[in-house]
């Protein structure tokens, strides 16, 4: 029987090998070698390059700033979903994921479309005698997308770990005379650390690599460094120098995996 | 003071899905627009869900998509489902090592998937096109297929597989008449998930595409910086309503159903 059951792994073990081991191993070896395919760090010392640093640290920047407006967003949001027991509180969630039906570059276009500067939001606070908003084309119309896009990844690990916790638990926390702050700091938010662990994961990794947004949001005035690593890709075609831009990308996608981890044994 | 946490409460949800929602909406004005450019109002029109019917391009993407969701969504439940039943019976080290393989392109991003596949794809000396485009669909749907008949496989009760081998099934029957209905809920939601992220998906797509062929993403990405047809506006509309009602059928049908039956 066992055998047997080994010879059924064969098919996903020689998938997960050639599509997804063997690829990441390619983007190492493009990133260590130049085109000649001798050993060469220069690729990934590239990021220190001005251009390159910048936007690098503006990515992170950017990806932090949404991520921590996406967690102080969802968290009030969640904890009112989970309180709605059953059927009501699930066809909220739906609602949650029912924008993704729709495509997510039109959706992110149509922010163009409400940010402009005689666009929908202007035009209400024109309506309404207030001074007009000019974020389109910058880095605060990307964070805008970012929170947009990637709030949805925030609100459902939150309200899956919320709406896990036993209420006799928080009922207790109140009978021993807890206060509602003192409950939700010494019950309800440590009890909801895999989801906030999750859900920040979700968040931070997509936007940190991002290059749709900006490119849909920023104009072509504010460069991410995903955008580097794509033009690399497509216009330049210098698969090397992209290669270790992606190195250091994953770099920064581990050293996340890494704190988030600790972070989660920590609270265990 | 409750009723005034609550009207609180209900105010802030509301905003949220007025921020969720106010693109989909301009997205939805849009399609009635008279007049071709974004940025102002010509009147109200169909027109343009008229000439989406004439539109080969945009209904060429259309159908790429889905046949790619379809087709990705399919291969990734067959390969999951039996790459978690041999995770069942696997040593509990070597399971560790698939499933953390299978984490992989979950938690790594979208444009380094896209490109490891890209390189792997040039150094196989494949034809880019729609059949790349199909392996990476694949690839990144297994994982969501796993994660959600995992759950499922632990849930099972091996004595009744074993009961059928003792009344005279043979393994392959045993299989599809126990198992299989049992991880059905879990293979549906996995098949689901995929399909819906292959639809969505355009980072890795971008990569693996090769020149000539477009899903809908790749079709409004290269239409960016000319214009988005008006007919894009109403095919993306008819796609969300027509999602809109399913869920609502889904979601109000079990409802019906279940009162008459609770009197038996």
């Amino acid at each position: 029987m066992n055998s047997k059951k080994n010879i059924l792994a064969a098919p996903y073990a020689v998938w997960s090998a050639v599509f997804i081991v063997i690829p990441l191993c390619m983007i190492l070896y493009y990133g260590l070698t130049d085109k000649t395919g001798a050993f060469t760090l220069e690729n990934i010392a590239a990021i220190a390059s001005v251009g390159h640093a910048r936007a690098l640290w503006r990515s992170i920047l950017l990806s932090v700033i949404s991520t921590i407006i996406c967690f102080l967003l969802a968290y009030p949001l969640a904890m009112i979903l989970a309180e709605k027991k059953g059927r009501a509180g699930g066809f909220i969630i739906l609602l949650f994921i029912l924008p993704m039906w729709m495509n997510f570059l039109l959706r992110t276009l149509a922010w163009q479309t409400l940010l402009e500067k005689t666009g929908v939001i202007n035009g209400i606070l024109s309506f309404f005698g207030l001074p007009s908003l000019r974020i389109i084309n910058t880095s605060y119309a990307i964070v805008l997308g970012m929170v947009y896009n990637f709030l949805p990844f925030m609100v459902l690990p939150l309200y899956n770990a919320l709406s896990k916790i036993d209420e006799n638990v928080i009922n207790a926390a109140k009978d021993l005379g807890a206060n509602k702050i003192q409950t939700f700091f010494h019950v309800i938010l440590p009890l909801s650390v895999p989801g906030i662990i999750s859900g920040i994961t979700m968040v931070f990794v997509p936007a940190l690599t991002t290059f749709v947004i900006s490119t849909l949001l920023g104009g072509s005035k504010v460069l991410l460094i995903g955008n580097v690593i794509e033009q690399e890709f497509t216009q330049a075609s210098n698969w090397h120098l992209g290669s270790g831009l992606s190195i250091v990308l994953m770099i920064f996608i581990i050293i996340n995996m890494i704190v988030t981890a600790l972070f989660e044994k920590a609270e265990n | 003071m409750k009723t005034s946490t609550s009207i609180v409460k209900k105010i802030y949800v509301a905003l949220i899905f007025i921020f969720l929602y106010a693109p989909i909406a301009t997205l939805i004005v849009l399609s009635f627009n008279a007049s071709k450019t974004r940025a102002k109002w010509g009147g109200f029109t169909v027109n343009w869900y008229r000439s989406l019917i004439q539109d080969e391009t945009i209904l060429n993407a259309l159908g790429t998509t889905l046949l790619i969701a379809f087709l990705s969504a399919f291969a990734a439940s067959i390969i999951g489902t039996i790459a978690c039943i041999a995770m069942s019976g696997m040593k509990r080290r070597n399971r560790a090592i698939l499933m953390g393989i299978t984490n992989i392109p979950m938690l790594n991003a979208d444009i380094v998937t896209g490109i490891s596949l890209m390189l792997l794809f040039i150094s196989l000396g494949l034809k880019f096109g729609f059949g790349t485009i199909l392996l990476s669909h694949i690839t990144f749907n297994i994982p969501y297929v796993i994660l959600s008949v995992l759950p499922r496989m632990k849930q099972l009760n091996p004595s009744v597989y074993e009961a059928a081998l003792d009344l005279g099934a043979s393994p392959v029957t045993a299989f599809f008449k126990v198992t299989l209905p049992d991880l059905m809920p879990g293979i549906l939601s996995g098949f689901l998930m995929a399909f819906t992220m292959s639809l969505d998906d355009f980072i890795i797509t971008h990569f693996t595409k090769g020149s000539g062929i477009n899903t809908l993403s790749t079709k409004i990405y290269t239409e960016v910086r000319k214009g988005i047809k008006p007919e894009m506006y109403a095919l993306s509309t008819i796609i969300f309503v027509t999602v809109l009602i399913l869920l609502f059928l889904v979601n109000i049908a079990p409802e019906k159903k279940a009162s008459p039956d609770s009197g038996k």
